[in-house]
């Protein structure tokens, strides 16, 4: 079986984010960017699934600028066997890239599509979900744990207030949570093999889909500096803060 | 001329740097005051196929050059491993250069695949007590006795050895009277390190505790014909060619070791509060760190120079020399400096920065002296009389 995993080129989680002066969003220019943690995730699951005999070939799929390949490649690295850039120099919301993706779906014919259940950028948490419906699959959304049987997928999901483990007919679609497992760091022998994996590029224009955002953003601003902290006496004095100060009790 | 690592130069960078922030300042905290061999680091790299970087394909390892060991190298030190990071695979990086250069095909299949695996460990036996930076005084000899060398002598300094089962030894085997220069009869030998002829003892030292260095003493150390490198003689000469790429790679960890320094000053001096301000505000702390930087990455830029002319094939002697030297100082200058900018906390080991200082002086004293390069410098480049 094949399986897609869709990897998102985003400003790397260590780097310190600064809004641009003009606030029309953050700073991009000499910013370390990496692979969105949650697709690492995915491309993991894919690859224990290759190696597990389960999955016959995993596809990486990215969306955006020329340099999203060094994304792919680093999902190459891990052990992906192809990669799919389609590039594109403008902003590319969470249903254009549903769309995309449900148009290499199309021509792929995957069994399961793994995506992260956000990106760490804007944290939409959108695309899955979207992607499911458009393509009328069934969903396992912030999986923390994913098994295969014979034509379905068993999702243990991460839901408010415990785990809900749910059934999939295949294909399906499924979205990472932080604990599905512990992404591997490539070894050097992959980082060498991963140059020789090739990678296809195609427009968006190629898929016929259009991209035109849909969402205006009007200002994108720093969030408030949090106060410092004060320290309290007792636990009644703590009760009169909370009542009379921030009157949440 | 491109600065720019290329994408897959980056990767490797990347990787190494994942790979050693599973092991933190207090995993090297601890090794510094238990002592313990890093097996377990040296293991993760084992596994990712790291200890081949530059070694041939052929033979298990990826082909790549000394660029990319430098990287490697340096990303290990930069994570905060310093010297005890790198000196616990130095010797497998480079030290095996002499046999992808000089040995037989025989030899690579035989000695490459384990080291690249890690199954083996090699030391390297050059420095002896009495010979000093004069490496053509050696004293140590390897007498033929019709079926193999017999090993005699004293070795000093050998890092490892308490866990190596090889060592690259370099010995006599013509007495200098009878050679026309002293250069010539001493031979290069990647053997067993044979315990019951070879006693080692460590060296209690001022930092990098837990990779261990040693007096060896020698009693007849059998070595077989097999295990020489090359012509028997020509070991002065093999020792030279791996000198080069040894300087550039030491030259990066020097780099590496000095940025982490500096960052964990500049962290410290942009939170620490004096006099009501941070003391970062303060010139005299932001000052000498800027200066810091701008030394480190000069240096950097000689390292990276050195390493792609020697992979080029192209001579790099004065760069190599130039840029092990200005690495090492430039980085000694930056552990100090985080030292003196942490203020008293920098004379804790719970702030790091002790250990760096501690370990960085390694990168000066060796594998040359700062005062033989100035020296080579002097002769090679500005053709001025040889002073040593
Ligand atoms: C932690 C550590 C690990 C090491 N690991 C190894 C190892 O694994 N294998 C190995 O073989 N060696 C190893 N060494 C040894 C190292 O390479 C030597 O210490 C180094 O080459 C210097 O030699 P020496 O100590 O004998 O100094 P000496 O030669 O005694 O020099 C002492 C001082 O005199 C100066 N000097 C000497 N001659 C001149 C001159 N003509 N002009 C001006 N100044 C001069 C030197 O610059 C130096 O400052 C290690 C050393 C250390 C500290
Ligand atoms: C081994 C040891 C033993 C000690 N024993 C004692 C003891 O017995 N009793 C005791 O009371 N103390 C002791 N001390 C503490 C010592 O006196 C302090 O470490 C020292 O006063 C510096 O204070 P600090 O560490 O808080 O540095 P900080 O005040 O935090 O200074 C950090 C750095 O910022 C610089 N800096 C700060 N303000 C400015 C400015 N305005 N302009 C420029 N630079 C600035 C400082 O020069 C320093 O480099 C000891 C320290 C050590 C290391």
């Amino acid at each position: 079986m094949k399986v897609i995993v869709a990897v998102k080129r985003v400003v790397d989680y260590n780097v310190k984010i600064r809004v641009k002066a003009d606030k029309t969003g953050v700073e991009l220019s000499n910013v370390k960017m990496s692979m969105n943690p949650f697709d690492e995730i995915g491309v993991e699951e894919a690859v224990r699934l290759k190696e597990a005999g389960v999955a016959s070939e995993v596809v990486a799929v990215s969306i955006g600028p020329a340099q999203a390949q060094e994304t792919i490649r680093t999902a190459l690295a891990m052990g992906a066997d192809r990669g799919i850039l389609i590039k594109t120099d403008e902003e590319v919301q969470p249903l254009a890239v549903a769309k995309l993706l449900k148009a290499v779906v199309e021509a792929e014919a995957p069994q399961i599509v793994i995506l992260g259940k956000q990106a760490i950028d804007d944290d939409s948490n959108q695309t899955g979900q979207m992607l499911a419906a458009l393509l009328g699959w069934a969903q396992g959304t912030f999986a923390s744990k994913v098994a295969l049987g014979d034509g379905k997928a068993t999702v243990t999901r991460e839901v408010d207030g415990g785990l809900q483990t749910v059934e999939l007919k295949l294909p399906a679609v499924v979205t990472t949570d932080l604990r599905l497992n512990e992404p591997r760091y490539a070894s050097l022998p992959n980082i060498m093999k991963a140059k020789k994996k090739p990678i296809d590029e195609k427009t968006p224009a190629d898929l016929g889909v259009d991209i035109a955002p849909r969402l205006k953003t009007l200002k994108v601003e720093e969030p408030p500096k949090r106060q410092a902290g004060r320290k309290v006496a007792s636990v009644e004095e703590l009760v009169q803060a909370l009542k009379n100060e921030a009157g949440v009790i | 001329m491109d600065f720019d690592f290329t994408p897959e130069q980056e990767a490797i960078r990347e990787a190494l740097a994942r790979t050693c922030a599973r092991y933190d300042l207090d995993y090297w905290r601890q090794r510094d005051s238990d002592g313990r061999f890093p097996e377990d680091f040296v293991a993760d790299l084992a596994r990712g196929g790291w200890l081949g970087i530059a070694m041939p394909r052929e033979y298990g390892g990826a082909g790549l050059g000394v660029t990319e060991a430098c990287i490697m190298m340096q990303a290990i030190a930069e994570s905060g491993a310093g010297m005890s990071g790198v000196s616990a695979v130095h010797i497998n990086i480079f030290g095996p250069n002499p046999i992808a250069v000089f040995g037989s095909e025989e030899q690579k299949r035989r000695f490459l695949p384990p080291l690249i695996a890690g199954r083996d460990r090699a030391c390297f036996g050059v420095t002896e007590p009495d010979a000093g930076l004069d490496t053509s005084s050696i004293r140590t000899r390897a007498e033929w006795n019709g079926r193999r060398y017999l090993v005699h002598g004293q070795k000093v300094w050998t890092s490892t050895a308490q866990s190596a089962n090889k060592i690259t030894l370099l010995a006599r085997t013509t007495p200098i009277e009878r050679c026309a220069s002293p250069y010539e009869g001493i031979s290069l030998f990647y053997t067993d390190l044979d315990r019951a002829h070879a006693e080692v003892r460590e060296i209690d030292k001022m930092g990098r505790k837990c990779v261990d260095s040693n007096q060896v003493f020698f009693d007849a150390m059998p070595v077989p014909k097999e295990d020489l490198i090359g012509e028997e003689g020509q070991g002065f000469r093999y020792l030279l060619h791996s000198l080069n790429p040894e300087r550039a790679l030491i030259g990066a960890e020097a780099v590496g070791i000095g940025r982490a320094a500096l960052a964990r000053a500049a962290n410290y001096a942009r939170e620490r509060v004096v006099f009501g301000r941070p003391i970062g505000q303060n010139q005299a702390i932001q000052h000498p760190l800027a200066e810091n930087w701008m030394e480190l990455e000069a240096a950097n830029l000689m390292v990276f120079k050195a390493a792609a002319l020697y992979d080029r094939g192209r001579p790099c002697g004065a760069e190599a020399n130039a840029a092990k030297y200005l690495a090492a100082e430039a980085a000694f200058k930056a552990c100090t400096q985080a030292v003196m900018t942490h203020g008293g906390f920098g004379y804790a080991k719970e702030y790091h920065v002790e250990r760096f200082l501690r370990e960085v002086l390694i990168a000066r004293i060796a594998p040359v002296s700062p005062q033989l390069i100035l020296s080579f410098i002097a002769e090679k480049v500005l053709g001025l009389p040889k002073s040593y």
